[in-house]
C-alpha cells in the first residue's frame, strides 16, 4: 500500500498541500455561500444552450415515444415511495418506457429546488403549483406543456386548470393530486365526551375550555418544522380579511403593518392558550400522534395527517378520523369557505441534460398522469392525496376523502398555502417561519413592532425578476 | 537539500573556473540554480500557491463581492444585482435573527471555553493516572467523539423531547408540567450546549491524554523529589510544558464554536431560540431561500469574527517561533 507513495514524494507534497488547501477552505464559512458562483454562474450559458436545441429536438423524436425517462420525486414517504413504484411500473407497461427514479427526501428537494432546477435536474419533477411554479416558470427553468395539457384538460376542472398556468399565459405543469386543510377530530372522543362540532368561532372557544377541563389538549399544534403554523394564520387571514387581501398579501401588494393582519394576529392569540403546550418541540406527526391517542381533541392539518391514523395498522383509527371546516369569524367573508388546498403537479424542467432526447417520454410522462387510474395508485397508497382527474375511480373513496373531495368543492376560494403562495426567501426558516414562531412564544407582545419587523423583512427582498 | 542543488549547479556550467570568470552579467553571479532546479521551484511553490489563490483566495473575494448584490443564483449578475451595502444594513438593522445568531454563536465559545474545555482537561488527568479500567473510561468518553454531530443532535432529541428521557426521570412528562427542552426558546440553546459539550469534551479529553503521555515522567519525579503535591505538580510543571497542546486546544474549541451548526440545524433548522450565524447562511442562501448576496454578507460577517482568533493565534505562534530560533 505505502509503495506507491513513497517513491514520490514530491507529488504526495503536491497532494497533501492540496488536501490542505481544501481543509483550510472548510474553516472559511465563506465558502458556503461562495459554492454558488462557481457551480451557478455557467447555468446561464447552458440555458442558453438547452433552450436552443429544444425545438430542434422535438422534431426528430416525433416517432414513437420509446427509450427512457428521468424522473425527480420527492415522493420519499413510505406510502408514497410505494405509490411511485407502482405507477412507473404501469407506464412502463403501457408505454414501453424506461422510468430513471430520482427520489429525494421531500424537505431536501424543497430546499434545493433552485440549485436542482438550475444545475441538471430530471426531465420530469414534482413540484408545487401556483406562485411557486410561476416563479420558476418566469426565470425559464421550466417547459411548457401545452401541447400535451390540450389533451388532457377535459378531465379537469376550472379550478385546477387555473392552478397550472404561469404569468406568460402557458400551462407548466400537470396537477395530480391536492389535500385540503380542515380542523380534523376522532368522532368516538367527541361521542365520548359529548361534544359537538363547533360551527361559529365562539364556539370553537367554548369548546376548547370544555376540552381543557377535561385533561385534554384542546388543539393539537406542532411547529417544531416551522410551516404548520402558516395554516392556522392562513384560515384565519381568508376568515377574517378574505381571499382577496390574503392573495395580495402574500404578494406584496399589500403590506404586513395593515391593521387588517393586526387582527388576525389578534384573533389567534385568543386560542394560543388552547394550543399544545410543547408545541415548538413537537413535528406534526407527534402532533397527530396526540390525536390519535385522544390526549388532543382538535387539529387544523392538512388531509396527510390521516397518514398517522393509518400508521397504527388499526383500520378502525382510519375510520374514526374526521373533520370539519374551520369555523366562521362573523364576517363577510365567512361565505367564501375559503380553505388551504395545495396541489402538487408534475412539470417538464428545461434544463435537463437528458431532455433532448426525453422530451416525448417526459411528455408521454405527463400525460399518463393526467389519468385518473394513474392517480388512483398513488392514492391507495397514501390517503391524504386525493387525485384531481375528473375520471379518478371515486368508488373506493373513503367517507373521509369524499368529504374532502366535498369541502374543496364547496369553497369558492381556494389557496395554496403560504409557503406556497408568496416568494421563497420571504417563507424560509429565517424568515416567515421564524417570525411566526416569534409571535407564537408571546401572542401579547407589541404587535405593531412585530409586524414592523415583518415587512421590514419583506423590503429588504431583492425585486423578484 | 543542499547536496543536490549544488551538484545540480556543477553539472550542465562546464568548467567551473572559467564559468565564473566569463560572465560578469549582474543577476547570474550568485545564481546556484539550473534552469531544472528553478522549474522544480517553480512548480513547488507555484502549484501550492496556485491551490492556495484558486481554493481559498477566489472564494474568499467572490464571496465579499457577493456580499454586496442581491442575486439569487439564478440568471446571471448583472450591474443592477449590485445594491452597496443593503445587505449589511438591513443584517445590522432590521433582520431580527442576526443579534440572537451572534449571541448564540459567543455563549457557544464561552460555554465549550470555560465549562465544556475544562471538563475535557479535567477527565484526561484523571485517565492518565492510569487507574483500573481506564480505556473503558477513555473509550466511553471518546465515543461522542466519533460519532457524527448529525447523529449526536439526533441522540439528544430523543432525550430532549417532551415524552423523551429526561423528562421521564425528572417526572416532568405529564400534560401541563412537561419541560420542552427543545422548544422553548430560552431553554433549548442551553440543551444544545450541554449535547455539544458532550462531545467536546471527549475531543479535548483525547488530545489531552495524548499531551499528558508525551510529558517528560523525569519532570515529575524531579517536581516530586522537590517535595510538591499533585495539584502543584500539575499546576506548575505539566501545564506549562503542555503549552503547544494547550494552544491547540483553544483554536480548536474556537473553531468548533465558529463553526456550531450541525446540532442546531438537526433539531429544528436553527428557528425559535436556536439561532446560529451559519445556520443564518445556509438557511438563507443554500435553500430553497436562494439569497445568495444576503447569504454571503452573514458569511463574510462570520469570515471577519473568524479573523479574529486566527490572527491572535498567527501572531503568538509566529511571536513564540521566532524567540524560538534565537
Amino acid at each position: 500500500m505505502a509503495d506507491p507513495i513513497e517513491t514520490r514524494p514530491v507529488s504526495r507534497r503536491t497532494v497533501l498541500k492540496g488536501v490542505a488547501g481544501v481543509a483550510g477552505l472548510a474553516t472559511i464559512p465563506a465558502i458556503i455561500a461562495a459554492c454558488g458562483p462557481s457551480g451557478a454562474s455557467t447555468a446561464p450559458s447552458a440555458a442558453g444552450s438547452a433552450a436552443a436545441s429544444q425545438p430542434a429536438a422535438s422534431q426528430p423524436a416525433a416517432s414513437a415515444a420509446v427509450g427512457s425517462v428521468s424522473v425527480g420525486s420527492n415522493h420519499s414517504d413510505p406510502g408514497e415511495a410505494k405509490g411511485m413504484e407502482e405507477i412507473n411500473a404501469a407506464f412502463t407497461a403501457e408505454t414501453g418506457i424506461a422510468v430513471a427514479l430520482n427520489k429525494v427526501d421531500h424537505g431536501t428537494f424543497q430546499d434545493q429546488i433552485t440549485t436542482y432546477l438550475t444545475g441538471t435536474p430530471d426531465s420530469a419533477y414534482t413540484w408545487f403549483s401556483g406562485f411557486r411554479m410561476k416563479f420558476f416558470a418566469d426565470q425559464g427553468l421550466n417547459t411548457a406543456i401545452d401541447d400535451v395539457w390540450a389533451k388532457v384538460k377535459g378531465n379537469y376542472t376550472e379550478g385546477f386548470a387555473n392552478s397550472v398556468v404561469g404569468n406568460d399565459g402557458k400551462v407548466y405543469g400537470i396537477p395530480v393530486d391536492y389535500y385540503p386543510w380542515a380542523v380534523f377530530y376522532r368522532k368516538s372522543l367527541f361521542t365520548e365526551k359529548g361534544y359537538t362540532v363547533p360551527k361559529t368561532w365562539d364556539e370553537l372557544k367554548a369548546l376548547s375550555t370544555k376540552m381543557q377541563a377535561d385533561g385534554l389538549t384542546p388543539i393539537a399544534f406542532g411547529d417544531k418544522d416551522g410551516w404548520p403554523a402558516m395554516g392556522t394564520f392562513d384560515i384565519l387571514n381568508l376568515r377574517q380579511n378574505g381571499y382577496d387581501f390574503h392573495v395580495n398579501l402574500m404578494a406584496g401588494k399589500e403590506k404586513w403593518t395593515d391593521p387588517k393582519v393586526t387582527t388576525v394576529f389578534q384573533k389567534w392569540a385568543e386560542i394560543v392558550p388552547f394550543h399544545a403546550k410543547d408545541y415548538a418541540g413537537l413535528t406534526w406527526q407527534n402532533a397527530a400522534d396526540t390525536l390519535v391517542q385522544k390526549k388532543s381533541g382538535m387539529y387544523l392539518l392538512g388531509l396527510f395527517v390521516s397518514a398517522q391514523f393509518q400508521a397504527t395498522n388499526n383500520p378502525a383509527d382510519l375510520e374514526d378520523l374526521d373533520f370539519f371546516p374551520f369555523p366562521t369569524l362573523g364576517t363577510q367573508f365567512d361565505a367564501e369557505n375559503a380553505l388551504d388546498a395545495p396541489i402538487d403537479t408534475w412539470q417538464i424542467s428545461s434544463k435537463s441534460p437528458k431532455l433532448q432526447d426525453e422530451l416525448d417520454a417526459a411528455k408521454a410522462y405527463m400525460e399518463f398522469w393526467s389519468k385518473g387510474s394513474t392517480q388512483v395508485l398513488m392514492f391507495k397508497n397514501q390517503p391524504g392525496l386525493i387525485p384531481t382527474a375528473n375520471d379518478a375511480d371515486t368508488s373506493t373513496y373513503s367517507p373521509l376523502q369524499k368529504k374532502a373531495q366535498e369541502i374543496v368543492s364547496k369553497a369558492t376560494k381556494i389557496t395554496q398555502f403560504l409557503d406556497r403562495d408568496t416568494r421563497s426567501d420571504f417563507a424560509g426558516a429565517n424568515g416567515m417561519q421564524s417570525f411566526l414562531q416569534n409571535f407564537l412564544k408571546d401572542p401579547t407582545q407589541d404587535l405593531a413592532a412585530y409586524q414592523k419587523t415583518i415587512q421590514d423583512f419583506w423590503d429588504s427582498l431583492p425585486p423578484l425578476t | 537539500m543542499s547536496g543536490p542543488i549544488a551538484s545540480g549547479a556543477s553539472a550542465p556550467s562546464g568548467p567551473p573556473t572559467g564559468g565564473a570568470v566569463v560572465q560578469p552579467r549582474r543577476g547570474r553571479k550568485y545564481s546556484l540554480l539550473t534552469r531544472r532546479d528553478k522549474t522544480t521551484l517553480a512548480l513547488m511553490v507555484g502549484i501550492p500557491t496556485f491551490l492556495c489563490l484558486f481554493f481559498i483566495w477566489f472564494p474568499t473575494i467572490v464571496s465579499v463581492l457577493l456580499s454586496f448584490t442581491n442575486w439569487r443564483g439564478i440568471s446571471a449578475i448583472t450591474s443592477e444585482n449590485f445594491v452597496g451595502i443593503k445587505n449589511y444594513v438591513t443584517l445590522f438593522t432590521t433582520y431580527p435573527f442576526f443579534w440572537p445568531a451572534v449571541a448564540h454563536n459567543l455563549l457557544w465559545l464561552l460555554f465549550l471555553s470555560f465549562i465544556a474545555t475544562p471538563i475535557g482537561i479535567f477527565v484526561a488527568v484523571l485517565l492518565d493516572r492510569e487507574m483500573r479500567g481506564t480505556r473503558i473510561y477513555q473509550s466511553a468518553f471518546f465515543i461522542p467523539v466519533v460519532l457524527s454531530l448529525a447523529v449526536v443532535g439526533f441522540i439528544w432529541q430523543l432525550m430532549y423531547t417532551s415524552q423523551g428521557f429526561i423528562n421521564s426521570v425528572l417526572g416532568t412528562n405529564g400534560r401541563d408540567n412537561t419541560i420542552d427542552w427543545l422548544g422553548n426558546p430560552s431553554l433549548n440553546i442551553w440543551a444544545v450546549l450541554v449535547a455539544a459539550s458532550w462531545r467536546h469534551v471527549g475531543y479535548v479529553m483525547v488530545l489531552y491524554l495524548a499531551g499528558l503521555k508525551s510529558v517528560d515522567p523525569t519532570l515529575r519525579e524531579a517536581a516530586a523529589i522537590d517535595g510538591a503535591n499533585q495539584r502543584q505538580t500539575f499546576i506548575r510543571v505539566v501545564f506549562p510544558v503542555m503549552r503547544p497542546i494547550n494552544i491547540v486546544i483553544i483554536v480548536i474549541t474556537v473553531i468548533e464554536s465558529l463553526r456550531a451548526f450541525d446540532i442546531a440545524y438537526i433539531i429544528n433548522r436553527g428557528k425559535n431560540g436556536l439561532e446560529l450565524l451559519s445556520i443564518l447562511i445556509v438557511n438563507n442562501s443554500l435553500s430553497e431561500a436562494s439569497l445568495i448576496g444576503f447569504g454571503t454578507a452573514i458569511a463574510v460577517v462570520l469570515l471577519v469574527i473568524s479573523l479574529v482568533p486566527i490572527t491572535i493565534f498567527l501572531v503568538r505562534t509566529s511571536r513564540s517561533s521566532a524567540a524560538d530560533q534565537i
